[in-house]
């Protein structure tokens, strides 16, 4: 085993890839993030594997303003999944194959037109239940889409805007209830 | 809090502590009854529910495998996940929306209103309205039910304000806050609602009703109750005398155990409810516990269920406030003319970050039509329909032999093609829900398909003859008389009405029976 410790991580885990990235000054991920640089290694998928399902994730689910770094932790999923279960590191890599070599790079019209000859695979449906199920649950979706999450910390929206809404009018109170104060006996 | 030996045999075992379960421990042990409360999940506080929705899911829910088939969508859409039930102390009472409405008179006489309908199985129930009514009277009663005895509504949300406006516009007169079992006010021990949402992850605040938190501590509290978490039944035994006699479970060590009983009482929500009765076969019952009839599993109803979505210029942010706070009655009625049999209830639904895009839109839904409505989340509004759908013979719970859970047995097939009726009240009602966020200003409207099971029911329900069901109108096996369904399963029919106040209602009318058969030996 002495002669591994002069490997590198990356050399001792095979032929493993690497996703980089910048987030963009004034981002309002910047402040979240502890720093503007980002990378991403990845346990099974190659540099140019990994730089494809990204390009997937971000067809899948199209957010002009939401950078990288939230697609970042899709492919992070998904090489993870691929890293536990060869079945599933054999899904990906065979529905990859599928597509050309300039998927990532090509205009989303050509990718759109890709995927949607792919869109009843098991390889597709794989992809966009992992970008659903990790895209959309991470804090740096919930800044971009403005979803405030638990309030049980706060004490609830009930002094929070619960009803604040005024485009429309408010309800009757038999309809609706009272906010109850402390005094209704 | 009882230790009964493993010999005692005189206890009632209960299996499942939900809100049939639970209930009904409840209401036996405060009568002086012994009782063993078998639950296969884990016995979480309020501090222990996770606010990360995924997090939650996976500590609420029953993740063993199931398989399903059939024609209905949920196959494709949803092939690992057929039904979403609980595995927790306290059961789906855990993670509820809370909705406590009751069966209306013609849902518990279907066969008589509805007449013969081709496809359908239907049956009247073997119990009369009135009578159910009186114990749906001391469910709401106990369970705290807003809009009834004088308790107060929920306030309305900014969601309810949009619900209410599009369906009043399009002339609904039964729109409000809904009859909903979450605390407007302090009330029962309990803190009042703060309207938090999250109420699917696990109320922290104890303002919704659950018997983790109400009936069992309860149960304990009378020094009759024995319950066991993280024990998994695996089997009910019988005598010779063809009666049962036991319950054998895995415990938290992974050791089998054997429970006597007096009396067994399954509340493991349908799908594992029939499952149970078929795995416990034996020489005398080759085809399961009960099932003489060939009925346990059969006629499986799960309701009309699914989403539909107002995409809005302006913000509503859904999320803040009760997660189901606002339900039209209209719609609740039968009235052949609309072109099916039966009603439905529009059920005003808020989804979390990320579950509206896993489990709310069309499974079919990517690209930049995903990106435009995600973008406009916070201008959302969400109605779920909640339908009665009509039971169908060859729709059934069965074991299927090719897939195993963890203890070796064989999990459950569910099996369902979708009865035409449930389509043509599904289309009706979508239709309706969008005119409803078109009149409030909807710029664009988006339809699920059916929606994984939450509400399972009818797989072995209360008849009169007991050649069309598998137990009585208390819920008592027609086959064996010390051994009771008590939960939804044992529903004749579905009706439109989320069925936890009807299984709760059933489980007070069940206790007080099984008390007289006890007290007059006759079991």
């Amino acid at each position: 085993m002495a002669s591994n410790a002069k490997m590198d991580r990356r050399e001792f885990l095979g032929a493993t890839g690497v996703l980089t990235g910048l987030l963009a000054a004034g981002s309002p991920l910047a402040l979240l993030a502890p720093s503007r640089a980002w990378a991403l290694d990845l346990k099974s998928l190659s540099s140019a594997e990994g730089t494809a399902l990204m390009a997937m994730t971000r067809t899948i689910a199209p957010h002009d303003k939401l950078e990288d770094a939230a697609y970042a932790l899709v492919v992070q999923a998904l090489d993870a999944g691929a890293a536990a279960d060869a079945a599933t590191a054999g899904l990906l890599r065979d529905g990859l194959a599928r597509l050309s070599p300039g998927f990532a790079t090509a205009a989303e019209s050509e990718r759109v037109q890709a995927l949607k000859s792919l869109d009843t695979t098991p390889f597709f449906k794989s992809v966009r239940a992992t970008t659903l199920t990790t895209l959309y649950a991470s804090p740096l979706a919930y800044a971009h889409f403005g979803y405030e999450g638990e309030a049980f910390s706060k004490g609830g929206y009930l002094m929070r805007g619960f009803n604040d809404l005024r485009w429309l009018p408010d309800p009757p109170l038999k309809d609706s209830g009272p906010v109850y104060t402390g005094d209704a006996h | 809090m009882a230790n009964i030996s493993h010999d005692d045999s005189g206890a009632v075992v209960i299996i499942g502590s939900g809100a049939g379960g639970g209930t009904l421990a409840h209401e036996l042990t405060r009568r002086g009854i012994k009782v063993v409360l078998l639950e296969a999940g884990r016995r979480l506080t309020l501090a222990d529910f996770s606010q990360n929705p995924g997090e939650a899911f996976g500590q609420l829910t029953w993740l063993e495998p199931r398989t399903q088939s059939g024609t209905n969508t949920v196959v494709e859409d949803y092939p690992t996940l057929p039904s979403w039930t609980a595995k927790t102390v306290g059961g789906t009472t855990v993670h509820w929306t809370a909705v406590a409405l009751r069966a209306q008179p013609w849902e518990v006489r279907n066969r008589t209103v509805y007449g013969h309908v081709a496809g359908a199985s239907l049956i009247d129930w073997p119990i009369d309205y009135q009578e159910l009514v009186h114990y749906y009277e001391r469910a709401e009663k106990r369970m705290v039910v807003t809009r009834r005895n004088g308790v107060p509504g929920l306030p309305g949300s900014n969601h309810f304000k949009v619900f209410h406006y599009g369906a009043t516009k399009i002339g609904y007169q039964n729109v409000t806050t809904g009859y909903m079992a979450i605390n407007s006010q302090p009330a029962d021990g309990r803190a009042m609602c703060i309207q938090q949402g999250f109420c699917v992850q696990g109320c922290k605040t104890g303002a919704k009703w659950s018997t983790l938190y109400t009936e069992i501590p309860r149960a304990e509290a009378t020094g009759n109750l024995d319950l066991r978490p993280e024990c998994r039944a695996v089997r009910i035994e019988h005598g010779d005398d063809g009666h049962v006699n036991g319950v054998v479970y895995v415990d938290p060590q992974g050791q089998q155990q054997r429970q006597k009983a007096r009396i067994v009482c399954v509340a493991c929500n349908s799908v594992e409810t029939s499952r149970l009765l078929l795995l416990s076969e034996s020489a005398r019952y080759p085809t399961g516990l009960a099932n003489s009839s060939d009925q346990v599993g059969r006629n499986f109803c799960r309701h009309t269920g699914s989403f539909v979505w107002g995409v809005f210029d302006k913000p509503i942010e859904m999320w803040r406030g009760v997660t189901l706070g606002g339900i039209v009655l209209d719609e609740t009625k039968h009235e052949p003319k609309r072109g099916f049999a039966g009603g439905y209830h529009l059920e005003m639904a808020a989804l979390d970050l990320p579950s509206i895009a896993i489990s709310g839109f069309p499974q079919d839904l990517w690209g930049r039509e995903l990106g435009f409505v995600m973008d406009r989340y916070r201008c959302m509004a969400g109605t779920y329909v909640n339908g009665e759908d009509l039971p169908v013979a060859t729709n059934r719970i069965t074991l299927n032999p090719k897939v195993k859970d963890p203890f070796g047995l064989p999990v459950a097939n569910i099996h369902i093609d979708d009865h035409p009726n449930n389509a043509a009240m599904r289309r009706h009602a979508q239709q309706q829900a969008r005119a409803l966020f078109e009149a409030a200003g909807a710029t664009k409207v988006l339809m699920s398909r059916q929606t994984p099971a939450t509400h399972n029911m009818c797989a072995a329900r209360m008849s009169k003859d007991p050649r069309d069901g598998v137990v009585n109108a208390h819920g008592q096996a027609h086959d064996i008389p010390n051994l009771f369904v008590s939960d939804g399963a044992a529903m004749s029919t579905p009706s439109s009405a989320n069925p936890t106040l009807t299984i709760v209602a059933l489980a007070l009318r069940q206790a007080e029976y099984i008390a007289r058969q006890m007290s007059t030996r006759a079991i």
